[in-house]
């Protein structure tokens, strides 16, 4: 075996909270990286994964600190190194490529100016030498006119862009380690997939090794060979990425792994209840051991070890009794059963035609101007001619990438911005513009449910308070009548009711979201807009949100609206997608159809950018070797 | 990559400054309603203030008012007073017999020295300081300059100056407590005499800055390209002049600009205690000779520098801070 | 909230030293040992002694008496403007954020044109010709500390209108007033108690200085700003008569300060924003 490029041994990080106690964030961990080696860590919100990460630049965040353990890169201890040996390490050796490029790169510099000063800080080049390799730069990354771009400001490109710019300053140096953390958050799936191609180019070519940290377990499948599974700050399991996939054996993994929808695939995934720990004291018992199904009394009073396991592939794996898990099959997942057969409705719920949008309001300077010289605004439709129905019962998808217009259709549907031309109709009738003009039993049908719901909770009222609004406003409930209405509501969403007194910012974000479904529910609607609701929740907590909400629609026939990017939980949430572009609806159909050849040719290439995992394998136990590959058109 | 409205971003910086300087004279010629108006809401005019005791004749108070104009609608008479603005005549002061703009001229040139001096100390010891602190956060020295600049920013004014008179004047004897110069005297002449002024407008203005540059430095210092230029393995002090100051000095542009205006639109208080011949120790004077005119010329005046002064600093950020002047992809 | 106050040191002191004047204020009239306006040339600028602890100022009056009873014009003028600025402030603060577009821009003009003016030339200019009566500085005081407060007020309004709590509001069809009694307020109420404890401690700033002008308390009723005006042409050589209004004054502003910083901090509220000269 190679000498290692970085070994971290048993490393332990923490930070003090407000009343002084050590939070510990990472409780020992041992990782090795050989050299042109890539690993990915996965794992979910909280489970120090970044902290990881920066852990590998010998860097921790201002107010973290090192509790023990050591991480050498090179065979040097980077945490006794002096200020002046890291930051020749840091950006020369060891480059990062950040989350959110958009804000890492310093926005009063040019594009150019900040590549250059990495070259200048660790390559012994000219000045002039420095601004023509910074066009090569920009061009090895594929930025179209390099020279043009080199003179713009961060802000000037999209994010894309901004996160190649950033993938040319980390190779700068050719250094010979590259650190991702979550690279590609934040973009459309057909950017992300691009950036993804292009980082595994550059692995091959430059034979660097890397770490790759992310939630996002399809984008680790894609990029490295052996992966580390992260939980409650530390490795829950480790192995080779193909291997790993196919045959998890930790608890946890095999949870996270069954949580995860896939486009083949209409089943709802299980979901792990419970949220993730937080360490006050460095170990008692086994970290998933609250979670975990099979825990029993040495599962919470030993703390087990990181066992080596020979099977296929040289295993870690930090559980007591994997061993004997192996022979039990995790529960199926879910089958989504239509509550309505669509072929027995006649009348739709929601009826659009041809509506068209346009988005903000001229200035007074710009109107006046406009007046003048007789101009037609030239911003252009957000949304243009769209059209189509919702039937009771039914769930439809709305797919596109940001700027497609599909949040506009719902804030059409929802009153609170007025269509340009075209209509809608709901059972039956005209669908006033403006919520203003609606009918309160219109209003009581329709519902919204938001994307983040630390935005959409007011931070102010508890719970009670927050479930009592719609109970208030639509049914004239009294004080102790939404109480008591209250709390079977969050029985209806799973929640204790202990909940009722609590304040939103008491919650994990799971039961946020919990929370504003409750709310949207206690309206009774006929028809729940969701916009993008489960795409700021780690994937074990949104396949729970997920089974929510088709328990709810089952329950009362509520018909859905669902706006999502992730294509996965389209497929296993709608019965009907339709896909927008620019403002157009580019193809409407069975979820069956929409995925199933012959493809719509745009349709096609966004299926394409999906990461994805394989089928679930007929058992539900294991999954089948996956295919990694970007399929050209077919 | 298409540009969104055809235009290229010279044309779209020139459109947005344009669009500021608009408001600012729209802004401006508010000021003058409101000024006018004011004036003419409260009880007496000019020639009651003129003839005093003597306006009980309500004879000679006609008079007067039929040979000044004012007996004419006030819309007529702000449409003189406006014209009259325009075309650079403030119009004459009653009680000082004499044009306004000979009255204001050489106590705007002083008070503009003493404002000027103060900002030349004070701006880039206000931005230095509170780049240090914001550095150094939370040691001994942050806290010793943040609590010393929580005091100067409470105490009036006259407190300040005050207690700053007492220790140099009377205890250490360096400096004259009071300026003794005449209004027109050379600047060379000034400038001795008003060491002490500068010292008291120095410290009341720097906590203001400091404490802001303060917190914005700090914010950029926790920023994702902050942590990146490090990650980058950039030195610190190459972090702190390329990454830091630019970016967090653009939000302190608009309280230098507030600063400035209250320097040059005369530090009433503290030109009055030490009786320095400014225009702010003329507007008490005008006050209470009830000079109207002069007094809404003043009025007028001190809000084109504050108003002015914003602009300026609107322009400025404008034309610093890329992510306005150029547009999103 | 109270107890986070509580629990920095300095939102104590601060507490402390306004609740120690807020009571000296009440009772001072009952306690006082001497007339505050009695005149004695015999007794001129004495120093402290056993009959008069803080000494005598220029017309022999009882330094003591004076700066006990010295901040109650302000503090009552002060506290009455204050509490009347943040109401009218905030609710056209609130206002405006809410109704936005075109009639937010064009008073947002006005309120500029209005901050543009120095607010102490009016003052003086309308006490000058209205007399220095009690109402006339209150209403002046109130108007135009109460322009800052609509832009501090309009800036929270705007950043919570955006939110998604307030649309899923509008979206279920809440009348307006409800949006804002119910979802706003609650929110903007924090940012409101900072203005307001701010607005007091800049009044008094602003009183005080009226006073040292001349244009504030009407002589001779004691009052801080006045006294000290009074007696700093002596101050190098009877520094008592200017010393101890000087300090009570200083006191008690630092006083508010350090509260409303306090409060701002357990609130969670940037303070250095908008402090105006």
């Amino acid at each position: 075996m190679n000498t290692p490029l970085v070994e971290i041994e048993h490393l332990r990080v923490g930070y003090r909270n407000a009343s002084g106690e050590m939070i510990h964030v990472l409780r020992d961990v041992s990782l090795d990286v050989s050299m042109g080696e890539s690993i990915g860590i996965v794992g979910e919100s909280g489970c120090g994964k970044s902290t990881l990460a920066l852990a590998f630049m010998g860097y921790l965040r201002r107010g973290s600190e090192r509790i023990a353990g050591t991480v050498r890169f090179d065979g040097r201890d980077l945490f006794a190194l002096d200020d002046k040996a890291l930051t020749r390490l840091r950006g020369g050796q060891i480059a990062v490529i950040p989350q959110n490029a958009g804000q890492a790169l310093t926005p009063t510099l040019r594009i150019g100016a900040q590549i250059a000063e990495a070259l200048a800080l660790h390559t012994t080049l000219s000045p002039k030498a420095v601004s023509s390799r910074v066009v090569e730069l920009l061009m090895q990354v594929r930025l179209p006119t390099p020279e043009v771009l080199a003179r713009r400001y961060p802000h000037e490109l999209s994010g894309g862009q901004q996160q190649r710019v950033a993938i040319a300053m980390a190779i700068a140096s050719q250094p010979s380690l590259l650190v991702l953390d979550e690279p590609t958050t934040g973009l459309d799936v057909t950017t992300q997939a691009a950036i993804l191609d292009l980082l595994a180019g550059l692995q091959r070519e430059m034979g660097v090794a890397m770490i790759c940290v992310s939630h996002d377990i399809g984008m680790i499948a894609r990029l490295s060979q052996r992966v580390a599974v992260l939980y409650g700050g530390e490795i829950a399991e480790m192995g080779e990425t193909q291997a790993l996939l196919r045959k998890p054996l930790h608890p946890y993994t095999r949870g996270l792994l069954a949580a995860i929808p896939t486009i083949h695939d209409t089943a709802i995934p299980r979901g792990i209840s419970g949220h993730p720990p937080i360490f006050t004291d460095y170990s008692v018992g086994c970290a998933f051991a609250p979670r975990c199904a099979h825990a029993d009394e040495t599962c919470r009073d030993v703390s087990p070890a990181l066992d080596l396991h020979r099977s296929d592939d040289v295993r870690q794996v930090r559980c007591h009794h994997f061993a004997s898990l192996l022979e039990k099959t995790p529960p199926p997942p879910l089958n989504r059963v239509p509550s309505v057969p669509p072929g027995e409705q006649h009348s739709p719920l929601l009826e659009l035609v041809d509506v068209s949008m346009r988005y903000g309001h001229d200035g007074i300077v710009e109107v006046i101007r406009r007046r003048m010289s007789n101009e037609a605004s030239d911003r252009p439709m957000t949304v243009q001619a769209v059209g189509f129905s919702v039937h009771r019962g039914e769930t439809v998808a709305l797919v596109g990438e940001s700027g497609s217009g599909k949040s506009t259709i719902v804030r059409a549907i929802s009153g609170l911005m007025r269509p340009l031309a075209g209509g809608i109709a709901f059972a039956g009738k005209p669908l006033a513009g403006s919520i203003d003009q609606r009918p309160q039993e219109v209003r009581r049908a329709i519902q919204i449910i938001f994307q983040n719901p630390d935005a959409s909770l007011n931070p102010r009222h508890t719970v009670a308070d927050i479930l009592a609004q719609p109970l208030r406003l639509y049914f004239r409930l009294n004080e102790r009548e939404c109480r008591q209405r209250a709390a079977a509501l969050l029985e209806r969403v799973r929640l204790n009711t202990a909940y009722l007194t609590r304040y939103p910012a008491q919650l994990s974000g799971g039961e946020k979201q919990r929370v504003a479904i409750a709310r949207a529910f206690a309206a009774e609607p006929d028809l729940v807009l969701c916009d993008e609701i489960t795409s700021a929740l780690d994937v074990s907590v949104q396949a729970a949100i997920l089974e929510l909400l088709v328990d709810l629609q089952r329950e009362r026939g509520t018909a859905y609206i669902v706006i999502a990017h992730d294509l996965a939980v389209v497929r296993a949430l709608a019965d009907r997608v339709a896909v927008l572009k620019g403002g157009r609806i580019c193809e409407i159909d069975s979820v069956d159809e929409v995925y199933a050849p012959p493809y719509h040719p745009y349709t096609e290439q966004l299926l394409a950018s999906v990461l994805q995992l394989p089928a679930h394998a007929a058992n539900g136990a294991g999954y089948a070797l996956p295919t990694y590959t970007i399929s050209p058109s077919r | 990559m298409p540009r969104p409205y055809g235009s290229g971003p010279g044309e779209h910086m020139l459109k947005l400054a344009l669009q500021r300087v608009i408001l600012a004279v729209f802004t401006l010629a508010m000021v003058a309603v409101v000024v006018f108006a004011t004036t003419e809401l409260l009880p007496g005019d000019v020639c009651t203030a003129f003839l005093g005791r003597d306006a009980r004749d309500v004879e000679r108070l006609e008079r007067c008012r039929e040979e000044r104009g004012l007996n004419r609608p006030a819309v007529e008479r702000f449409g003189e007073w406006a014209g009259g603005l325009l075309s650079g005549d403030l119009g004459t002061s009653v009680i000082r017999d004499r044009p306004i703009a000979d009255v204001i001229g050489s106590r705007l040139r002083n008070t503009f020295v003493l404002g000027i001096a103060a900002a030349v100390v004070g701006i880039p010891l206000a931005v230095g300081l509170g780049v240090l602190i914001a550095i150094k956060r939370d040691t001994a020295l942050d806290v010793t300059i943040s609590s010393t600049a929580l005091f100067a920013m409470t105490l009036p004014d006259f407190v300040t100056a005050t207690v700053l008179v007492f220790i140099f004047s009377f205890v250490l004897g360096w400096f004259p407590a009071v300026t003794l110069i005449n209004v027109n005297a050379p600047i060379a002449e000034l400038l001795p005499n008003i060491i002490l002024p500068i010292m008291v407008l120095t410290f009341v203005m720097v906590a203001h800055i400091m404490r802001l540059v303060r917190t914005s430095t700090i914010e950029v210092l926790a920023s994702d390209y902050v942590q990146m230029a490090r990650l980058k393995g950039v030195p610190f002090r190459q972090i702190v002049w390329r990454h830091v100051l630019p970016n967090a000095m653009l939000p302190a542009i608009n309280i230098v600009a507030l600063t400035l205006g209250w320097l040059l639109g005369g530090t009433t208080i503290i030109e009055s205690i030490f009786n320095y011949p400014g225009i702010g120790t003329l507007l008490l004077n005008a006050i209470s000779d009830r000079d109207l005119p002069l007094v809404q010329s003043l009025a007028l005046l001190m809000a084109l520098i504050y108003i002015g002064l914003n602009l300026i600093a609107d322009l400025l950020t404008l034309a610093l801070n890329p992510r306005l002047r150029t547009l999103r992809a | 909230m109270l107890r986070a106050l509580l629990r920095s040191r300095s939102g104590v002191v601060g507490i402390s030293i306004v609740m120690l004047h807020l009571v000296i204020a009440l009772i001072a009239p009952l306690i006082v040992p001497y007339d505050p306006s009695a005149q004695s040339v015999r007794l001129a600028l004495n120093a402290p002694s056993s009959q008069h602890p803080f000494g005598t100022d220029h017309l022999g009056r009882d330094v003591f008496t004076r700066t006990l009873l010295g901040g109650q014009t302000a503090l009552a003028i002060t506290l009455i403007s204050a509490s009347l600025a943040i109401v009218w402030g905030g609710m056209v603060g609130v206002a405006l954020g809410f109704i936005g577009g075109r009639i937010d821009e064009l008073f947002m003009r006005l309120v500029d044109a209005l901050l543009a003016i120095p607010w102490l030339l009016f003052l003086l200019l309308i006490v000058s010709v209205l007399g220095r009566e009690n109402w006339v500085l209150i209403v002046v005081l109130t108007f135009f500390y109460g322009l800052p407060a609509i832009r501090i007020v309009r800036a929270a309004t705007l950043d919570f209108v955006a939110r998604d709590f307030i649309t899923a509001a509008r979206a279920r069809g809440e009348g307006t007033l409800t949006i804002v009694r119910r979802e706003l307020l609650p929110n903007v109420l924090d940012v409101l108690l900072v203005e307001g404890a701010m607005q007091w401690s800049w009044m008094l700033l602003g009183f005080s200085s009226l006073s040292f002008l001349g244009f504030g308390v009407t002589p001779p009723t004691p009052d801080w700003g006045l006294m000290i005006s009074d007696n700093t042409r002596t101050f190098s050589l009877y520094p008592w008569a200017t010393f101890y209004p000087l300090f009570a004054l200083s006191s008690l502003i630092i006083g508010i300060n350090l509260a409303a910083d306090a409060l701002a901090k357990a609130l969670g509220i940037d303070r250095t924003q908008g402090a105006p000269l």
